[in-house]
């Protein structure tokens, strides 16, 4: 029963930081079109600007709140000079070029500060460990545990009851009709991209106490998340939720009960979903 | 017709270069020949996918790994004979990509490109986990690679040239061979599933066993391909099944143009070229490569042979088709 809960808290946390990730992704998705390679590093980067801080300034806090607007702003620019001209090409085209974006960042990390890894300490008020059934559990984790479908539920209002939640809403089901009717499409597609990093980076920073800060980060979770993306259904929310819930589970209980499989079960996962729900558990078939 | 005759011209003069290196050059810029020769093959074949079909693979190095291992797998438990290797391999692999082709081509663009992604992932962790077949993540190596045999010639492969030429004959039938077979009416149906899968299904193909025919075919390619590399290394080892080295097969392909047959092996040569010199300044390369790619990608979508084709086409004051 420990061990279960245990699994089920290191599963739900990192599923957590899944679900940040991918909603960004499936959102860029959604509404653009465009399948972000580079989406994992915008996360890293988010967890080195919040390393960075936290060695100025000391605090956590200031990290995740300052760090993530300034990958939104690299992200502006990375749409307005370098996505846009491909709207309406090849989609490989795309692929390709945030494929070369994610080399160029997870290597310019390296450069900046190095290929060591580093640990970011949880901030005070949510270090230490709670005890829950009898064992200790790591705060932070719980935190992490709580704070997800909070932003879940947050963004989920955002996009149902704001006005530029239904702008979004708009542009992604249907763009000529959402021009014709003078929605400023191109800076909607700038504002959801740079939203999108801006979530990503976010996801980077929480994550940046919960695992070593390392430049290879980017590219596993960019993996996990495209798994999660595409079981959710590419686009959807709740399939966000879901996917990546489940693709946390998976890993913590496969590591304990498949440890030879573990690797393999998220992309085995991936190959059946994909089989019976060719758009994914809450797709729309087209 | 000028145009093709000056191009056979190059592809000749090319050849006879290369044919020719191993009397000139040293023995150092031969291993890397090889290499750039190894890479060419493997990306020749994820580019019949590609460039003709349109599918934008992340998985051909699961493949071209799981040849390696096969090849490395039947001189360590079978007989010790090189084209033993090969035959298990080219066997191996065209079954491997049958099965994982047969669940791919249902799918198009991204989903395509995430499924060849995850069964290629399936495989680096078989080659990864399975400690007592493939020795896990240190690789498997520990092979003495047998002399090639011709029947009427026998040579030590030990000795980098006659290494070098095998790898030249392969690689060569290789882009013979998909030369052939896209110049072929089945190659002529590959490029229309490329322009518009539904109109060629409409006209009565079946547009997923013509592309799984090309899957096949390009995983059989990858798979020797991926021989040679474990060979030239006297090891096979899982980094070889990852998706990141697919990703430099994609790399290759759009340095060099996708377009072309011959774009994917000069993109292997620039890259490897690339390679040398940024490396001799600074050991984080990714970081140029990737800036060349986004270049490429915004202003030279067709690559550098791509583009100056398209150069000379116009010189000449000819349309391309």
């Amino acid at each position: 029963m420990e061990a279960f809960f245990a699994n089920l808290l290191n599963g739900l946390s990192w599923g957590m930081l899944l679900f940040l990730i991918s909603m960004g992704l499936t959102t860029v998705f959604g509404v653009m079109g465009v399948l972000n390679f580079a989406h994992g590093s915008l996360f890293m980067l988010g967890a080195y600007l919040c390393l960075q801080f936290v060695r100025w300034t000391g605090s956590f806090w200031i990290g995740l709140i300052l760090g993530p607007p300034l990958v939104a702003a690299l992200s502006v620019l990375i749409e307005r000079f370098l996505l846009r001209p491909l709207y309406g090409r090849d989609v490989s085209l795309q692929l390709l070029l945030t494929f070369g974006l994610m080399l160029f960042l997870d290597d310019g990390v390296r450069l900046i500060w190095g290929a060591a890894y580093h640990v970011v300490n949880p901030p005070e008020v949510l270090s230490g460990s709670v005890a829950l059934f009898s064992r200790s559990y790591p705060l932070y984790r719980l935190f992490l545990v709580i704070l997800g479908p909070i932003v879940g539920i947050g963004l989920w209002a955002f996009f149902t009851y704001t006005l530029w939640g239904k702008l979004l809403r708009a542009a992604a089901t249907d763009r000529q009709m959402a021009e014709i009717v003078g929605v400023r499409v191109p800076v909607l597609f700038t504002a959801v991209f740079a939203f999108g990093a801006w979530l990503a980076a976010v996801g980077g920073a929480l994550a940046a106490p919960h695992q070593s800060v390392g430049p290879a980060m980017g590219e596993r979770i960019i993996i996990e998340s495209f798994i999660v993306v595409v079981i959710g259904g590419m686009g959807s929310f709740p399939g966000a939720f879901v996917g990546a819930l489940v693709l946390g589970l998976l890993h913590s209980f496969g590591t304990t009960f498949f440890p030879q499989l573990q690797m393999a079960l998220p992309y085995i996962l991936l190959a059946v979903i994909l089989l019976i729900r060719p758009r994914g558990l809450f797709g729309a078939e087209s | 017709m000028r145009i093709r005759r000056a191009g056979s011209l190059w592809i000749v003069a090319s050849t006879a270069f290369l044919a020719a290196a191993p009397f000139f050059l040293s023995t150092y810029w031969i291993l890397i020949l090889t290499e750039i020769l190894t890479m060419s093959l493997f990306a020749m074949s994820f580019n019949l996918l590609f460039g003709y079909t349109g599918l934008l693979s992340f998985g051909q190095a699961g493949i071209f790994g799981a040849g390696g291992y096969l090849a490395v797998l039947s001189l360590l438990h079978g007989p010790s004979s090189l084209w033993g290797a090969f035959a298990a391999a080219l066997a191996g692999s065209a079954l491997i990509s049958l099965v994982i082709g047969w669940f791919c081509v249902r799918r198009d663009e991204i989903y395509f490109a995430i499924l060849t992604l995850g069964f290629g992932m399936m495989l680096f962790t078989v080659a990864h986990n399975w400690r007592s077949l493939t020795g896990g993540s240190d690789g498997l190596g520990g092979f003495t690679l047998p002399p090639l045999d011709l029947f009427v010639w026998r040579g030590s492969l030990a000795d980098p040239r006659h290494f070098y030429f095998l790898v030249l004959a392969v690689a060569l039938i290789g882009a013979i061979l998909l030369y052939r077979m896209v110049n072929s009416p089945f190659g002529l149906m590959l490029r229309s599933i490329r322009e518009n899968t539904q109109r060629l299904s409409f006209v009565g193909a079946d547009v997923r066993a013509v592309r799984l025919c090309a899957f096949v075919v390009a995983g059989t390619l990858a798979g020797i391909a991926g021989v040679l590399f474990a060979f030239f290394n006297r090891i096979a080892s899982p980094e070889m099944l990852h998706w990141a080295f697919s990703g430099k097969a994609v790399l290759m392909t759009i340095l060099g143009g996708s377009g072309v047959l011959l774009g994917p092996a000069v993109g292997a040569a620039i890259f490897f070229v690339l390679e040398h010199v940024i490396t001799a300044y600074t050991t984080n390369w990714m970081v140029f490569l990737g800036a060349i790619l986004i270049v490429l990608v915004l202003a030279f979508p067709r690559g550098v042979l791509g583009s100056l084709l398209d150069l000379v086409q116009r010189y000449r004051g000819r349309p391309r088709s």
